[in-house]
Protein backbone atom coordinates (compact mmCIF):
# COMPACT_ATOMS: atom_id res chain seq x y z
CA UNK A 1 0.00 0.00 0.00
CA UNK A 2 2.70 2.44 0.97
CA UNK A 3 4.53 1.95 -2.32
CA UNK A 4 1.30 2.71 -4.11
CA UNK A 5 0.84 6.03 -2.36
CA UNK A 6 4.44 6.89 -3.11
CA UNK A 7 3.91 6.27 -6.79
CA UNK A 8 0.90 8.54 -6.83
CA UNK A 9 1.52 11.94 -8.31
CA UNK A 10 1.77 14.77 -5.80
CA UNK A 11 -1.54 16.57 -5.29
CA UNK A 12 -2.03 19.44 -7.70
CA UNK A 13 -1.49 22.72 -5.88
CA UNK A 14 -3.09 24.91 -8.52
CA UNK A 15 -6.88 24.62 -8.50
CA UNK A 16 -9.32 24.44 -11.37
CA UNK A 17 -7.93 21.44 -13.23
CA UNK A 18 -11.23 19.59 -13.53
CA UNK A 19 -13.23 22.74 -14.22
CA UNK A 20 -10.94 24.07 -16.95
CA UNK A 21 -10.34 20.65 -18.51
CA UNK A 22 -14.04 19.86 -18.48
CA UNK A 23 -15.00 23.21 -19.91
CA UNK A 24 -12.35 23.04 -22.64
CA UNK A 25 -13.27 19.49 -23.62
CA UNK A 26 -16.98 20.29 -23.71
CA UNK A 27 -16.43 23.44 -25.77
CA UNK A 28 -14.19 21.83 -28.40
CA UNK A 29 -16.35 18.70 -28.53
CA UNK A 30 -19.54 20.62 -29.22
CA UNK A 31 -18.10 23.31 -31.45
CA UNK A 32 -15.21 21.61 -33.27
CA UNK A 33 -15.27 17.81 -33.05
CA UNK A 34 -19.00 17.16 -33.42
CA UNK A 35 -19.37 19.58 -36.38
CA UNK A 36 -16.25 18.28 -38.14
CA UNK A 37 -17.25 14.65 -37.62
CA UNK A 38 -20.39 15.41 -39.64
CA UNK A 39 -18.22 15.61 -42.76
CA UNK A 40 -16.98 12.07 -42.27
CA UNK A 41 -20.36 10.70 -41.15
CA UNK A 42 -22.11 12.15 -44.19
CA UNK A 43 -19.38 10.92 -46.52
CA UNK A 44 -19.77 7.45 -45.05
CA UNK A 45 -23.38 7.38 -46.31
CA UNK A 46 -22.02 7.50 -49.86
CA UNK A 47 -20.90 4.29 -51.52
CA UNK A 48 -17.21 4.09 -52.44
CA UNK A 49 -18.07 4.29 -56.15
CA UNK A 50 -20.24 7.37 -55.64
CA UNK A 51 -17.55 9.02 -53.56
CA UNK A 52 -14.86 8.36 -56.19
CA UNK A 53 -17.16 9.58 -58.96
CA UNK A 54 -17.76 12.90 -57.17
CA UNK A 55 -14.19 13.61 -56.20
CA UNK A 56 -12.70 12.57 -59.55
CA UNK A 57 -15.12 14.65 -61.60
CA UNK A 58 -13.02 16.61 -64.14
CA UNK A 59 -14.31 19.93 -62.81
CA UNK A 60 -13.28 18.97 -59.26
CA UNK A 61 -9.88 17.71 -60.40
CA UNK A 62 -9.28 20.95 -62.31
CA UNK A 63 -10.09 22.84 -59.11
CA UNK A 64 -7.62 20.78 -57.04
CA UNK A 65 -4.88 21.53 -59.53
CA UNK A 66 -5.75 25.23 -59.54
CA UNK A 67 -6.05 25.54 -55.74
CA UNK A 68 -2.85 23.59 -55.15
CA UNK A 69 -0.86 25.35 -57.86
CA UNK A 70 -1.91 28.88 -56.95
CA UNK A 71 -1.46 28.27 -53.20
CA UNK A 72 2.01 26.82 -53.85
CA UNK A 73 3.04 29.70 -56.12
CA UNK A 74 1.73 32.28 -53.64
CA UNK A 75 3.54 30.50 -50.81
CA UNK A 76 6.82 30.54 -52.74
CA UNK A 77 6.37 34.24 -53.64
CA UNK A 78 5.82 34.91 -49.95
CA UNK A 79 8.96 32.98 -49.06
CA UNK A 80 11.08 35.17 -51.35
CA UNK A 81 9.48 38.55 -50.72
CA UNK A 82 8.46 37.87 -47.11
CA UNK A 83 12.05 36.97 -46.23
CA UNK A 84 13.36 40.09 -48.00
CA UNK A 85 10.80 42.24 -46.15
CA UNK A 86 11.67 40.67 -42.79
CA UNK A 87 15.37 41.20 -43.54
CA UNK A 88 14.92 44.84 -44.53
CA UNK A 89 12.70 45.55 -41.49
CA UNK A 90 15.22 44.01 -39.06
CA UNK A 91 18.52 45.12 -40.58
CA UNK A 92 18.04 48.45 -42.37
CA UNK A 93 16.71 51.86 -41.52
CA UNK A 94 14.44 53.94 -43.72
CA UNK A 95 11.72 56.55 -43.23
CA UNK A 96 8.31 55.47 -41.86
CA UNK A 97 9.76 52.08 -40.94
CA UNK A 98 7.47 51.62 -37.94
CA UNK A 99 4.30 52.33 -39.93
CA UNK A 100 5.45 50.04 -42.75
CA UNK A 101 6.23 47.32 -40.21
CA UNK A 102 2.71 47.66 -38.81
CA UNK A 103 1.12 47.52 -42.27
CA UNK A 104 2.55 44.02 -42.83
CA UNK A 105 -0.21 42.74 -40.52
CA UNK A 106 -2.97 44.33 -42.60
CA UNK A 107 -3.97 41.02 -44.25
CA UNK A 108 -4.66 39.62 -40.75
CA UNK A 109 -6.88 42.57 -39.83
CA UNK A 110 -8.62 43.40 -43.10
CA UNK A 111 -11.76 41.37 -43.89
CA UNK A 112 -11.08 39.01 -46.78
CA UNK A 113 -14.04 40.30 -48.79
CA UNK A 114 -12.67 43.85 -48.52
CA UNK A 115 -9.25 42.67 -49.64
CA UNK A 116 -10.92 40.79 -52.48
CA UNK A 117 -12.79 43.74 -53.95
CA UNK A 118 -9.83 46.10 -53.47
CA UNK A 119 -7.36 43.78 -55.23
CA UNK A 120 -9.87 43.05 -57.99
CA UNK A 121 -10.44 46.70 -58.79
CA UNK A 122 -6.67 47.38 -58.75
CA UNK A 123 -5.67 44.46 -60.96
CA UNK A 124 -8.71 44.48 -63.30
CA UNK A 125 -7.89 45.36 -66.94
CA UNK A 126 -8.96 48.98 -66.37
CA UNK A 127 -7.66 49.19 -62.78
CA UNK A 128 -4.84 51.35 -61.42
CA UNK A 129 -2.29 48.56 -61.88
CA UNK A 130 -4.03 46.27 -64.38
CA UNK A 131 -4.11 48.94 -67.12
CA UNK A 132 -0.30 48.84 -67.41
CA UNK A 133 -0.26 45.18 -68.42
CA UNK A 134 -0.97 43.76 -71.88
CA UNK A 135 -2.37 40.57 -70.36
CA UNK A 136 -5.24 40.06 -67.95
CA UNK A 137 -4.34 39.64 -64.27
CA UNK A 138 -7.69 39.70 -62.48
CA UNK A 139 -10.11 36.92 -63.58
CA UNK A 140 -7.18 34.58 -64.36
CA UNK A 141 -5.11 32.26 -62.14
CA UNK A 142 -2.64 35.19 -61.82
CA UNK A 143 -5.31 37.13 -59.95
CA UNK A 144 -5.86 34.19 -57.59
CA UNK A 145 -2.11 34.09 -56.92
CA UNK A 146 -2.16 37.81 -56.09
CA UNK A 147 -5.02 37.42 -53.60
CA UNK A 148 -3.36 34.40 -51.96
CA UNK A 149 -0.01 36.20 -51.77
CA UNK A 150 -1.73 39.09 -49.99
CA UNK A 151 -3.37 36.72 -47.52
CA UNK A 152 -0.16 34.78 -46.78
CA UNK A 153 2.40 37.56 -46.53
CA UNK A 154 2.25 38.20 -42.75
CA UNK A 155 2.71 34.50 -41.97
CA UNK A 156 6.20 34.44 -43.50
CA UNK A 157 7.30 37.91 -42.36
CA UNK A 158 6.11 37.39 -38.77
CA UNK A 159 7.77 33.99 -38.37
CA UNK A 160 11.10 35.01 -39.95
CA UNK A 161 11.38 38.44 -38.27
CA UNK A 162 11.87 37.33 -34.62
CA UNK A 163 14.39 34.65 -35.61
CA UNK A 164 16.38 37.19 -37.58
CA UNK A 165 16.27 39.56 -34.62
CA UNK A 166 17.65 36.89 -32.32
CA UNK A 167 20.62 35.85 -34.47
CA UNK A 168 23.55 37.04 -32.41
CA UNK A 169 26.02 39.39 -34.04
CA UNK A 170 28.86 37.21 -32.75
CA UNK A 171 28.29 34.35 -35.17
CA UNK A 172 28.31 36.76 -38.10
CA UNK A 173 31.44 38.41 -36.74
CA UNK A 174 33.07 35.02 -36.32
CA UNK A 175 32.19 34.10 -39.88
CA UNK A 176 33.54 37.40 -41.23
CA UNK A 177 36.73 37.22 -39.18
CA UNK A 178 37.37 33.73 -40.54
CA UNK A 179 37.41 35.27 -44.00
CA UNK A 180 33.92 34.58 -45.29
CA UNK A 181 32.46 37.05 -47.73
CA UNK A 182 29.12 38.61 -46.85
CA UNK A 183 27.35 36.28 -49.29
CA UNK A 184 29.05 33.24 -47.77
CA UNK A 185 28.08 34.40 -44.28
CA UNK A 186 24.49 34.68 -45.45
CA UNK A 187 24.25 31.33 -47.23
CA UNK A 188 26.33 29.33 -44.74
CA UNK A 189 25.56 31.00 -41.41
CA UNK A 190 22.41 33.10 -41.48
CA UNK A 191 20.24 31.14 -43.91
CA UNK A 192 20.49 27.79 -42.05
CA UNK A 193 19.27 29.62 -38.92
CA UNK A 194 16.34 31.11 -40.83
CA UNK A 195 15.37 27.98 -42.78
CA UNK A 196 13.06 26.39 -40.15
CA UNK A 197 11.22 29.71 -39.67
CA UNK A 198 10.87 30.17 -43.44
CA UNK A 199 9.51 26.63 -43.71
CA UNK A 200 7.00 27.27 -40.91
CA UNK A 201 5.90 30.55 -42.46
CA UNK A 202 5.55 28.92 -45.87
CA UNK A 203 3.45 26.08 -44.57
CA UNK A 204 1.16 28.38 -42.59
CA UNK A 205 0.66 30.59 -45.64
CA UNK A 206 0.17 27.56 -47.91
CA UNK A 207 -2.38 25.94 -45.59
CA UNK A 208 -4.31 29.18 -45.28
CA UNK A 209 -4.21 29.72 -49.05
CA UNK A 210 -5.59 26.25 -49.82
CA UNK A 211 -8.81 26.99 -47.95
CA UNK A 212 -9.09 30.71 -48.67
CA UNK A 213 -12.39 31.83 -50.11
CA UNK A 214 -13.33 35.46 -49.43
CA UNK A 215 -10.50 37.25 -51.15
CA UNK A 216 -10.36 34.84 -54.09
CA UNK A 217 -13.99 34.70 -55.29
CA UNK A 218 -13.95 38.33 -56.38
CA UNK A 219 -10.67 38.26 -58.31
CA UNK A 220 -10.88 34.73 -59.71
CA UNK A 221 -13.63 35.13 -62.29
CA UNK A 222 -14.89 31.68 -61.19
CA UNK A 223 -14.91 30.03 -64.63
CA UNK A 224 -15.44 26.25 -64.30
CA UNK A 225 -12.31 24.27 -65.28
CA UNK A 226 -10.26 27.48 -65.47
CA UNK A 227 -10.50 29.71 -62.42
CA UNK A 228 -12.73 27.78 -60.03
CA UNK A 229 -11.03 27.00 -56.71
CA UNK A 230 -12.01 23.97 -54.61
CA UNK A 231 -13.80 25.91 -51.82
CA UNK A 232 -15.96 27.50 -54.54
CA UNK A 233 -16.95 24.03 -55.84
CA UNK A 234 -18.20 23.23 -52.32
CA UNK A 235 -20.10 26.52 -52.26
CA UNK A 236 -21.68 25.89 -55.68
CA UNK A 237 -22.76 22.38 -54.72
CA UNK A 238 -24.30 23.74 -51.51
CA UNK A 239 -26.27 26.34 -53.43
CA UNK A 240 -27.67 23.51 -55.56
CA UNK A 241 -28.55 21.61 -52.34
CA UNK A 242 -26.09 18.88 -53.39
CA UNK A 243 -24.99 18.14 -49.81
CA UNK A 244 -23.46 14.76 -50.66
CA UNK A 245 -21.29 16.32 -53.34
CA UNK A 246 -20.24 19.24 -51.13
CA UNK A 247 -19.37 16.86 -48.29
CA UNK A 248 -17.31 14.54 -50.50
CA UNK A 249 -15.20 17.44 -51.82
CA UNK A 250 -14.90 18.79 -48.26
CA UNK A 251 -13.52 15.40 -47.19
CA UNK A 252 -10.80 15.67 -49.82
CA UNK A 253 -9.90 19.16 -48.57
CA UNK A 254 -9.94 18.18 -44.90
CA UNK A 255 -7.81 15.09 -45.44
CA UNK A 256 -5.36 17.16 -47.52
CA UNK A 257 -5.10 19.78 -44.77
CA UNK A 258 -4.55 17.17 -42.07
CA UNK A 259 -1.91 15.33 -44.09
CA UNK A 260 -0.27 18.68 -44.76
CA UNK A 261 -0.26 19.65 -41.08
CA UNK A 262 1.17 16.28 -40.17
CA UNK A 263 3.91 16.54 -42.81
CA UNK A 264 4.74 20.07 -41.67
CA UNK A 265 5.11 18.93 -38.07
CA UNK A 266 7.46 16.14 -39.13
CA UNK A 267 9.46 18.46 -41.37
CA UNK A 268 9.76 20.99 -38.56
CA UNK A 269 10.89 18.31 -36.19
CA UNK A 270 13.53 17.18 -38.70
CA UNK A 271 14.58 20.75 -39.42
CA UNK A 272 14.93 21.54 -35.73
CA UNK A 273 17.01 18.44 -35.25
CA UNK A 274 19.21 19.42 -38.15
CA UNK A 275 19.68 23.11 -37.41
CA UNK A 276 19.14 23.72 -33.73
CA UNK A 277 21.68 22.16 -31.46
CA UNK B 1 37.70 51.80 -21.07
CA UNK B 2 36.36 53.12 -17.77
CA UNK B 3 39.31 55.43 -17.34
CA UNK B 4 39.51 56.70 -20.89
CA UNK B 5 38.54 60.25 -21.73
CA UNK B 6 35.46 60.89 -23.84
CA UNK B 7 37.57 61.66 -26.91
CA UNK B 8 39.55 58.44 -26.66
CA UNK B 9 36.30 56.60 -26.27
CA UNK B 10 34.74 57.90 -29.43
CA UNK B 11 37.75 57.24 -31.65
CA UNK B 12 37.98 53.44 -31.24
CA UNK B 13 34.21 53.17 -31.39
CA UNK B 14 34.17 54.96 -34.69
CA UNK B 15 36.85 52.63 -35.98
CA UNK B 16 34.88 49.62 -34.83
CA UNK B 17 31.71 50.79 -36.52
CA UNK B 18 33.40 51.34 -39.91
CA UNK B 19 34.95 47.88 -39.60
CA UNK B 20 31.55 46.47 -38.86
CA UNK B 21 30.15 48.08 -41.97
CA UNK B 22 32.83 46.57 -44.17
CA UNK B 23 32.62 43.01 -42.86
CA UNK B 24 29.13 42.69 -41.47
CA UNK B 25 26.93 44.66 -43.79
CA UNK B 26 26.01 44.17 -47.37
CA UNK B 27 27.35 46.58 -49.98
CA UNK B 28 25.31 49.76 -50.24
CA UNK B 29 24.00 48.69 -53.66
CA UNK B 30 22.59 45.45 -52.22
CA UNK B 31 21.05 47.26 -49.26
CA UNK B 32 19.28 49.76 -51.48
CA UNK B 33 18.08 47.09 -53.91
CA UNK B 34 16.63 44.92 -51.13
CA UNK B 35 14.93 47.89 -49.49
CA UNK B 36 13.53 48.94 -52.86
CA UNK B 37 12.18 45.43 -53.57
CA UNK B 38 10.58 45.18 -50.12
CA UNK B 39 8.95 48.60 -50.32
CA UNK B 40 7.76 48.09 -53.91
CA UNK B 41 6.20 44.75 -52.96
CA UNK B 42 4.41 46.29 -49.96
CA UNK B 43 3.27 49.20 -52.14
CA UNK B 44 1.60 46.93 -54.71
CA UNK B 45 0.19 44.39 -52.28
CA UNK B 46 -0.69 46.37 -49.15
CA UNK B 47 -0.58 50.15 -49.55
CA UNK B 48 -2.30 50.59 -52.93
CA UNK B 49 -5.18 48.21 -52.09
CA UNK B 50 -5.75 50.08 -48.82
CA UNK B 51 -5.59 53.53 -50.44
CA UNK B 52 -7.83 52.45 -53.32
CA UNK B 53 -10.59 51.44 -50.89
CA UNK B 54 -10.90 54.98 -49.54
CA UNK B 55 -10.53 56.69 -52.92
CA UNK B 56 -13.14 54.47 -54.59
CA UNK B 57 -15.45 54.94 -51.60
CA UNK B 58 -15.48 58.72 -52.12
CA UNK B 59 -15.40 58.57 -55.94
CA UNK B 60 -19.04 59.57 -56.29
CA UNK B 61 -18.82 62.22 -53.60
CA UNK B 62 -19.46 62.47 -49.91
CA UNK B 63 -23.24 62.36 -50.35
CA UNK B 64 -23.20 58.90 -51.96
CA UNK B 65 -20.74 57.79 -49.29
CA UNK B 66 -22.97 58.78 -46.41
CA UNK B 67 -26.11 57.49 -48.15
CA UNK B 68 -24.37 54.13 -48.61
CA UNK B 69 -23.36 53.71 -45.00
CA UNK B 70 -26.67 54.96 -43.60
CA UNK B 71 -28.84 52.88 -45.95
CA UNK B 72 -31.22 50.68 -43.88
CA UNK B 73 -29.67 47.50 -45.32
CA UNK B 74 -26.18 48.74 -44.41
CA UNK B 75 -27.29 49.70 -40.91
CA UNK B 76 -28.94 46.33 -40.32
CA UNK B 77 -25.78 44.61 -41.60
CA UNK B 78 -23.68 46.66 -39.17
CA UNK B 79 -26.07 45.82 -36.34
CA UNK B 80 -26.01 42.11 -37.16
CA UNK B 81 -22.21 42.05 -37.35
CA UNK B 82 -21.94 43.79 -33.97
CA UNK B 83 -24.45 41.36 -32.43
CA UNK B 84 -22.52 38.35 -33.74
CA UNK B 85 -19.23 39.77 -32.45
CA UNK B 86 -20.75 40.60 -29.06
CA UNK B 87 -21.72 36.93 -28.61
CA UNK B 88 -18.84 35.09 -30.29
CA UNK B 89 -15.84 37.06 -29.01
CA UNK B 90 -16.61 36.89 -25.24
CA UNK B 91 -17.40 33.18 -25.49
CA UNK B 92 -14.11 32.48 -27.24
CA UNK B 93 -12.29 34.71 -24.76
CA UNK B 94 -13.60 32.70 -21.79
CA UNK B 95 -12.78 29.50 -23.64
CA UNK B 96 -9.32 30.82 -24.49
CA UNK B 97 -8.52 31.56 -20.84
CA UNK B 98 -9.87 28.18 -19.70
CA UNK B 99 -8.00 26.26 -22.41
CA UNK B 100 -4.76 28.16 -21.78
CA UNK B 101 -5.13 27.55 -18.03
CA UNK B 102 -5.53 23.79 -18.37
CA UNK B 103 -2.89 23.49 -21.11
CA UNK B 104 -0.18 25.50 -19.37
CA UNK B 105 -0.67 25.01 -15.61
CA UNK B 106 -1.12 21.23 -15.62
CA UNK B 107 0.37 18.11 -17.14
CA UNK B 108 -1.99 15.39 -18.22
CA UNK B 109 -2.28 12.63 -20.80
CA UNK B 110 -3.53 13.75 -24.18
CA UNK B 111 -2.39 17.33 -23.67
CA UNK B 112 -0.80 17.56 -27.12
CA UNK B 113 -3.91 16.09 -28.69
CA UNK B 114 -6.08 18.71 -27.01
CA UNK B 115 -3.68 21.43 -28.19
CA UNK B 116 -3.99 20.15 -31.76
CA UNK B 117 -7.80 20.11 -31.51
CA UNK B 118 -7.81 23.71 -30.28
CA UNK B 119 -5.72 24.64 -33.35
CA UNK B 120 -7.88 22.64 -35.75
CA UNK B 121 -10.17 25.47 -36.93
CA UNK B 122 -7.11 27.25 -38.35
CA UNK B 123 -6.55 24.32 -40.71
CA UNK B 124 -10.14 24.13 -41.94
CA UNK B 125 -11.36 26.14 -44.91
CA UNK B 126 -14.00 28.73 -43.89
CA UNK B 127 -16.40 27.21 -46.41
CA UNK B 128 -16.11 23.85 -44.65
CA UNK B 129 -16.60 25.61 -41.30
CA UNK B 130 -19.96 26.79 -42.60
CA UNK B 131 -20.80 23.47 -44.24
CA UNK B 132 -20.46 21.46 -41.02
CA UNK B 133 -23.17 23.52 -39.34
CA UNK B 134 -25.46 23.09 -42.34
CA UNK B 135 -24.92 19.32 -42.00
CA UNK B 136 -25.86 19.54 -38.32
CA UNK B 137 -28.74 21.99 -38.31
CA UNK B 138 -29.81 22.42 -41.95
CA UNK B 139 -33.15 21.13 -43.28
CA UNK B 140 -31.53 17.81 -44.27
CA UNK B 141 -29.10 17.87 -41.36
CA UNK B 142 -28.77 15.66 -38.32
CA UNK B 143 -31.05 17.80 -36.14
CA UNK B 144 -32.95 19.31 -39.09
CA UNK B 145 -36.26 17.55 -38.58
CA UNK B 146 -36.29 18.08 -34.83
CA UNK B 147 -35.51 21.78 -35.22
CA UNK B 148 -38.24 22.12 -37.87
CA UNK B 149 -40.76 20.35 -35.63
CA UNK B 150 -39.93 22.69 -32.78
CA UNK B 151 -39.83 25.75 -35.04
CA UNK B 152 -36.24 26.65 -34.19
CA UNK B 153 -34.17 28.28 -36.91
CA UNK B 154 -30.39 27.98 -36.75
CA UNK B 155 -29.26 27.91 -40.36
CA UNK B 156 -30.14 31.04 -42.36
CA UNK B 157 -30.56 32.83 -39.02
CA UNK B 158 -28.51 34.48 -36.27
CA UNK B 159 -27.57 31.31 -34.31
CA UNK B 160 -25.97 29.75 -37.40
CA UNK B 161 -23.94 32.87 -38.12
CA UNK B 162 -22.81 32.99 -34.49
CA UNK B 163 -21.83 29.30 -34.50
CA UNK B 164 -19.84 29.60 -37.72
CA UNK B 165 -18.08 32.71 -36.38
CA UNK B 166 -17.24 30.98 -33.09
CA UNK B 167 -15.78 28.02 -35.00
CA UNK B 168 -13.56 30.16 -37.21
CA UNK B 169 -12.29 32.43 -34.40
CA UNK B 170 -12.07 29.75 -31.69
CA UNK B 171 -8.26 29.43 -31.44
CA UNK B 172 -7.31 33.14 -31.46
CA UNK B 173 -7.37 33.97 -27.72
CA UNK B 174 -6.07 30.56 -26.64
CA UNK B 175 -3.23 30.78 -29.18
CA UNK B 176 -2.09 34.16 -27.82
CA UNK B 177 -2.28 33.08 -24.18
CA UNK B 178 -0.69 29.62 -24.36
CA UNK B 179 2.92 30.64 -25.16
CA UNK B 180 2.67 33.54 -22.72
CA UNK B 181 1.40 31.46 -19.79
CA UNK B 182 3.83 28.67 -20.66
CA UNK B 183 6.73 31.11 -20.30
CA UNK B 184 5.40 32.43 -16.99
CA UNK B 185 5.19 28.99 -15.38
CA UNK B 186 3.25 28.22 -12.24
CA UNK B 187 5.42 29.51 -9.38
CA UNK B 188 3.52 32.75 -8.79
CA UNK B 189 0.18 30.95 -8.64
CA UNK B 190 1.63 28.31 -6.32
CA UNK B 191 2.90 31.04 -4.01
CA UNK B 192 -0.49 32.74 -3.98
CA UNK B 193 -2.37 29.50 -3.24
CA UNK B 194 0.03 28.45 -0.50
CA UNK B 195 -0.43 31.85 1.14
CA UNK B 196 -4.12 31.05 1.39
CA UNK B 197 -5.67 32.83 -1.58
CA UNK B 198 -8.60 31.13 -3.28
CA UNK B 199 -8.34 29.85 -6.82
CA UNK B 200 -10.44 32.66 -8.20
CA UNK B 201 -8.56 35.30 -6.21
CA UNK B 202 -5.27 33.87 -7.48
CA UNK B 203 -6.48 34.06 -11.06
CA UNK B 204 -7.81 37.58 -10.65
CA UNK B 205 -4.86 39.11 -8.78
CA UNK B 206 -1.90 37.03 -9.96
CA UNK B 207 -2.54 35.46 -13.36
CA UNK B 208 -4.72 38.07 -15.00
CA UNK B 209 -2.34 41.02 -14.48
CA UNK B 210 0.41 38.90 -16.05
CA UNK B 211 -1.57 37.97 -19.12
CA UNK B 212 -3.70 41.08 -19.64
CA UNK B 213 -1.86 42.38 -22.73
CA UNK B 214 -1.76 38.96 -24.37
CA UNK B 215 -5.45 38.51 -23.61
CA UNK B 216 -6.22 41.95 -24.99
CA UNK B 217 -4.27 41.26 -28.17
CA UNK B 218 -5.98 37.90 -28.61
CA UNK B 219 -9.35 39.64 -28.20
CA UNK B 220 -8.41 42.22 -30.83
CA UNK B 221 -7.38 39.54 -33.34
CA UNK B 222 -10.47 37.46 -32.58
CA UNK B 223 -12.62 40.56 -32.97
CA UNK B 224 -11.06 41.51 -36.33
CA UNK B 225 -11.59 38.04 -37.73
CA UNK B 226 -15.13 37.79 -36.34
CA UNK B 227 -16.12 41.10 -37.92
CA UNK B 228 -14.62 40.18 -41.26
CA UNK B 229 -15.47 36.49 -41.57
CA UNK B 230 -16.91 35.86 -45.00
CA UNK B 231 -16.74 32.28 -46.25
CA UNK B 232 -18.19 30.48 -43.24
CA UNK B 233 -20.89 33.08 -42.65
CA UNK B 234 -21.74 33.13 -46.34
CA UNK B 235 -22.61 29.41 -46.22
CA UNK B 236 -24.94 29.62 -43.20
CA UNK B 237 -26.47 33.05 -43.69
CA UNK B 238 -28.88 32.62 -46.58
CA UNK B 239 -28.16 36.23 -47.65
CA UNK B 240 -31.52 37.63 -46.58
CA UNK B 241 -31.28 41.37 -46.97
CA UNK B 242 -31.85 43.40 -43.86
CA UNK B 243 -32.07 40.12 -41.93
CA UNK B 244 -29.08 37.82 -42.15
CA UNK B 245 -26.53 39.91 -44.04
CA UNK B 246 -23.40 40.77 -42.14
CA UNK B 247 -21.17 43.63 -43.28
CA UNK B 248 -18.90 41.51 -45.53
CA UNK B 249 -21.95 39.86 -47.14
CA UNK B 250 -23.54 43.27 -47.68
CA UNK B 251 -20.33 44.39 -49.43
CA UNK B 252 -20.49 41.33 -51.68
CA UNK B 253 -24.08 42.04 -52.71
CA UNK B 254 -23.39 45.69 -53.47
CA UNK B 255 -20.27 44.75 -55.44
CA UNK B 256 -22.09 42.11 -57.47
CA UNK B 257 -24.77 44.70 -58.26
CA UNK B 258 -22.05 47.00 -59.60
CA UNK B 259 -22.70 49.54 -56.87
CA UNK B 260 -18.95 49.96 -56.48
CA UNK B 261 -18.99 53.29 -54.60
CA UNK B 262 -21.46 51.90 -52.06
CA UNK B 263 -19.55 48.61 -51.71
CA UNK B 264 -16.30 50.46 -51.10
CA UNK B 265 -18.00 52.87 -48.69
CA UNK B 266 -18.99 49.98 -46.41
CA UNK B 267 -15.58 48.41 -47.07
CA UNK B 268 -13.91 51.64 -45.93
CA UNK B 269 -15.70 51.41 -42.58
CA UNK B 270 -14.27 47.93 -42.13
CA UNK B 271 -10.84 49.14 -43.25
CA UNK B 272 -10.89 51.84 -40.56
CA UNK B 273 -11.58 49.08 -38.03
CA UNK B 274 -8.66 47.10 -39.47
CA UNK B 275 -6.34 50.10 -39.15
CA UNK B 276 -7.47 50.66 -35.55
CA UNK B 277 -6.69 46.98 -34.92
CA UNK B 278 -3.16 47.47 -36.26
CA UNK B 279 -2.62 50.59 -34.12
CA UNK B 280 -3.82 48.78 -30.98
CA UNK B 281 -1.52 45.88 -31.83
CA UNK B 282 1.40 48.27 -32.06
CA UNK B 283 0.52 49.83 -28.68
CA UNK B 284 0.12 46.39 -27.07
CA UNK B 285 3.49 45.26 -28.48
CA UNK B 286 5.08 48.37 -27.05
CA UNK B 287 3.35 48.03 -23.68
CA UNK B 288 4.17 44.37 -23.25
CA UNK B 289 7.81 45.04 -24.11
CA UNK B 290 8.07 47.87 -21.57
CA UNK B 291 6.45 45.87 -18.75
Amino acid sequence: MSSLTLKKKPARIIPGFHLSLGYTMLYVSLLVLLPLSMIFINTMSLSWAEFIAIISDPRAVASYKLSFGTALTAGLLNVVFGTIIAWVLVRYNFPFKRIIDGLVDLPFALPTAVAGIALTSLYAPNGWIGQFFDFKIAFTPLGIIIALTFIGLPFVVRTVQPVLQNISAEIEEASASLGATRLQTFTKVIFPELAPAILTGFSLAFARALGEYGSVVFIAGNMPMKTEITPLIIMTKLEQYDYAGATAIATVMLVTSFVLLFTINIMQWLANRRFVH
Amino acid sequence: MEHSTPIEQTVPNKGASTNKHAALQEPRFVRYTLTFIALAFLLFFIVLPLVSIFITAFQKGAQVYFDSITHPDALSAIKLTLTVVAIAVPLNAIFGVMAAWVLTKFNFRGKNLLLTIVDLPFAVSPVIAGLVFVLLFGAQGLFGEWLFANDIKIIFALPGIVLATIFVTLPFVARELIPLMQAQGTTEEEASISLGASGFKTFWHVTLPNIKWGLFYGLILCNARAIGEFGAVSVVSGHIRGMTNTMPLHIEILYNEYQFAAAFAVASLMSVLAIITLVIKDIVDWKSKSV
